[in-house]
């Protein structure tokens, strides 16, 4: 069962699912979020809003409405990160 | 030969660049748009190399103003700036999505190196490439490792540079690409996702990471710097320490400037021969350039600071923890900087906006920008305040003339919100605002990348307000030194006559008529028809001409009411002038500067879209009229009624 990854705790790792049909799809696809791709939600700003995420090595940013595009399956085995 | 630098943001790419070209930078412009085209020149074995350093991008496809450019030159063999060879700097530690941008270079079959950079931190991070096997993968590309910041890997990207074969190579890695055009997102999705399983197809085969670590040490220190509390704080903390250097410790360098200008000026009129050539040179010329080079120190101050933080990757996280704040107000996290720029100088800090990829987040930016209190203002406050405001401390400890200072600046910055938020419901458009932001990993930061970027940001600096603040300061000089017909001649007669009568010292009357002259020039004609207009702010003509000429750039005020009060300002000393001032009556006899007429000034000083160079600067960046007169009429708006209010209010 796919979420939002707007919804995801810090710390926890997911799976890319799919991508919603918009603007943005392309230009986070050619940032590395494609179907099957293994993230990590690290810490969310004060307010909540942006988010980081890292993404095989790298640290990337994005809105709650950016992740909000982005559904995410949990990974097996996920646990959360201390 | 033509050589193109490309390379994802944060890739080094700036110091590969710094390596192989040092000081011998230019910017210039690329056809047609008005992204700045950074290139350096280079010579191998006699042969000259122009370098052009492109702006930083994740995919040839534009997401961004800045990132058109790499689109519109490299799908163009036409193109006046097309290259020759392609050197595509990439972040080994990251070369996944490093690779993307690298492969669909690669497919346009332009000889292109591979220059894996930062291979220090891949190391680092237990990650090593086989780089034989990734030849064999491209076989079409150079390859060659470096670590840029150190200066590591030249001799052999020279070597490369120089072997490499200048004709175009056959093979293709996507085999079905093409490029795709910009509305074709569909297109754009599917090259994308083959794209990957093909680039990591060839990782599994050539890299090999030592260790599962994956999540560098940045982590730790963002629990710090992006902390609900403590982040605000050492961000305040910082800020502190930035404006702490640019308002107090600039102020010897700019008074050594200043000085030097004034001494060069009365030299000049002493020793060049009469005329109006000399007086155009040592009235309008050199005042005119001293007032540009008078602000180098804070911008340069400003510059070294943000680069330091930029370099250190600091300035993403404040990015990110300030996005949300902004963004209720129509504008972005990366709006920070152009803000904060301004209270340096708006012209850098309009400048600066062309990182936020997002159109309407990127010209609310720019309308605002110029709101927050700029150094230009700082002489106009400084006067104003020692003139009509007392010299006394509230609350047994805060000085009551700062106090009024610090206001005037917040005033400029709640103004630029304010109006930010209200230009967010005016201004439509059809596409939502966006922020995807890398957050790169903690550095020490290079001097030599710092250095460079204040050298160039100073020097644009210099030319684009320095071109626009000459030409004005010389049209203004032929108005204060001509008039229509003979009348300026006539009333320096009289007042030489009047002079006479009141047994003035020599001095003394030169500068009566002086001022006798300036009422009857062009400019004074002008100013007093808008005195009108002006006196229910509480000016008079006299300060009309001053908001005439401040028109050129805000700090021309102080010098303006110096000529017109004919009276001579010593060293940057205004205590005559501000005497002068004090003693300036209307014809009924109230004084002219009171209380009120000098607060309306000062905040007609803090709205008002007084800097012809910025106007220039945003029609550039704009690439329209229409954005810099709205700009100039709602600021005008503002500072009017502003300063009637404050007047009402007070008198």
């Amino acid at each position: 069962m796919s979420k939002a990854l707007s919804i995801i705790k810090p710390g926890q790792l997911v799976t890319v699912a799919s991508i919603q049909d918009s603007a943005l799809k392309p230009k986070l696809m050619e940032m590395g979020l494609i179907a099957g791709k293994e993230i990590r939600v690290l810490f969310r700003a004060p307010f909540g809003d942006p988010i980081a995420i890292d993404v095989h090595g790298y640290v990337l940013s994005l809105r709650l409405d950016e992740a909000g595009l982005i559904q995410v399956t949990e990974s097996i085995g996920s646990e959360v990160f201390a | 030969m033509k050589i193109a630098l490309l390379g994802n943001p944060n890739t080094g790419k700036s110091s590969v660049f710094n390596m192989l070209t040092g000081l011998r930078q230019q910017v210039g412009n690329f056809p047609g748009v008005t992204v700045d085209k950074k290139f350096g020149v280079f010579s191998l074995a006699n042969e000259e190399h122009t370098l052009i350093d492109f702006p930083g991008t994740y995919s040839i496809y534009p997401r961004s103003k800045d990132e058109q450019v790499v689109y519109d030159v490299l799908k163009n063999e036409e193109h006046p700036d097309f290259p020759d060879l392609a050197i595509v700097v990439a972040d080994e530690s990251n070369l996944e999505r490093n690779l993307f941008l690298f492969t669909q270079v690669y497919d346009l079959q332009i000889p292109v190196i591979l220059v894996l950079n930062m291979a220090d931190l891949a190391k680092k991070n237990g990650k090593s490439i086989n780089i034989p096997a990734l030849e064999i993968a491209f076989p079409g590309a150079k390859i060659v490792e470096t670590t840029a910041r150190v200066g590591l890997g030249k001799d052999r990207l020279i070597q490369d540079i120089q072997s490499i074969s200048k004709e175009k190579h056959t093979d293709r890695f996507y085999t079905s690409a093409k490029i795709c055009s910009l509305d074709d997102s569909k297109g754009q999705e599917i090259e994308a996702t083959e794209r990957y399983t093909l680039i990591n197809d060839v990782l599994i085969r050539v890299q090999t990471t030592s260790t599962t670590k994956t999540e560098a040490s940045s982590n730790k220190l963002d629990r710090i710097l992006v902390h609900p509390i403590f982040g605000y704080i050492i961000f305040g903390a910082i800020l502190m320490i930035i404006f702490q250097f640019i308002f107090a410790f600039a102020a010897y360098p700019m008074d050594f400037i200043d000085g030097i200008f004034a001494d060069f000026s009365a030299w000049l009129s002493q020793e060049l021969p009469a005329g109006l050539f000399s007086d155009l040179i040592s009235q309008g010329i050199v005042p005119g350039i001293g007032g540009v080079l008078v602000f180098i120190p804070q911008i340069a101050l400003l510059f070294f600071f943000i680069a330091l933080l930029e370099e250190s990757g600091y300035l993403a996280r404040v990015v990110f923890i300030m996005d949300r704040i902004m963004r209720p107000l129509g504008l972005n996290g990366k709006s920070v900087v152009p803000l904060l720029s301004s209270v340096a100088c708006a012209i850098p800090g309009v400048m600066a906006t062309r990182t936020i990829s997002d159109w309407k987040e990127r010209m609310i930016t720019i309308l605002v920008a110029p709101l927050m209190s700029c150094s230009a203002r700082i002489p106009v406050y400084t006067l104003l305040i020692a003139l009509v405001i007392p010299k006394q401390t509230v609350l047994g400890f805060l000085n009551l003339q700062g106090l009024v200072l610090f206001g005037l600046y917040t005033l400029g910055l709640v103004a630029a919100l304010l109006i930010a938020a209200m230009l967010k419901l005016l201004i439509k458009t059809r596409e939502k605002g966006f922020l995807l932001l890398e957050l790169p990993s903690y550095k020490s930061p290079r001097w030599g990348n710092v250095g460079i970027t204040v050298w160039e940001k100073v020097r644009v600096f210099v030319w684009d307000a320095g071109k626009v603040i000459l030409a004005i300061s010389i049209i203004l000089w032929a108005l204060a030194t001509f008039g229509p017909g003979d009348r300026m001649e006539k009333a320096a007669l009289k007042a030489e006559n009047h002079a006479k009568e009141l047994k003035l010292s020599n001095e003394d009357s030169e500068r009566f008529v002086a001022s006798a002259k300036l009422e009857n020039s062009y400019i004074g004609i002008m100013g007093k028809g808008i005195e009108p207009v002006i006196k229910p702010l509480g000016y008079d003509w006299k300060i009309g001409i001053s908001l005439i000429t401040s028109f050129a750039a805000r700090e021309v005020f102080v010098g303006s009411l110096a000529t017109i009060y004919a009276v001579q300002e010593d060293g940057g000393e205004n205590k005559r002038l501000i005497d002068r001032m004090r003693s300036e009556k209307r014809f009924d006899g109230t004084p002219v500067y009171t209380l009120a007429s000098g607060a309306s000034l000062m905040v007609f000083y803090v709205f008002a879209m007084q800097c012809m160079a910025t106007l220039a600067v945003v029609k550039r960046e704009t690439k329209s009229w229409k954005w810099p007169l709205i700009q100039m009429t709602f600021m005008g708006t503002l500072a009017y009624l502003g300063a009637f209010i404050t007047y009402l209010i007070l008198s």
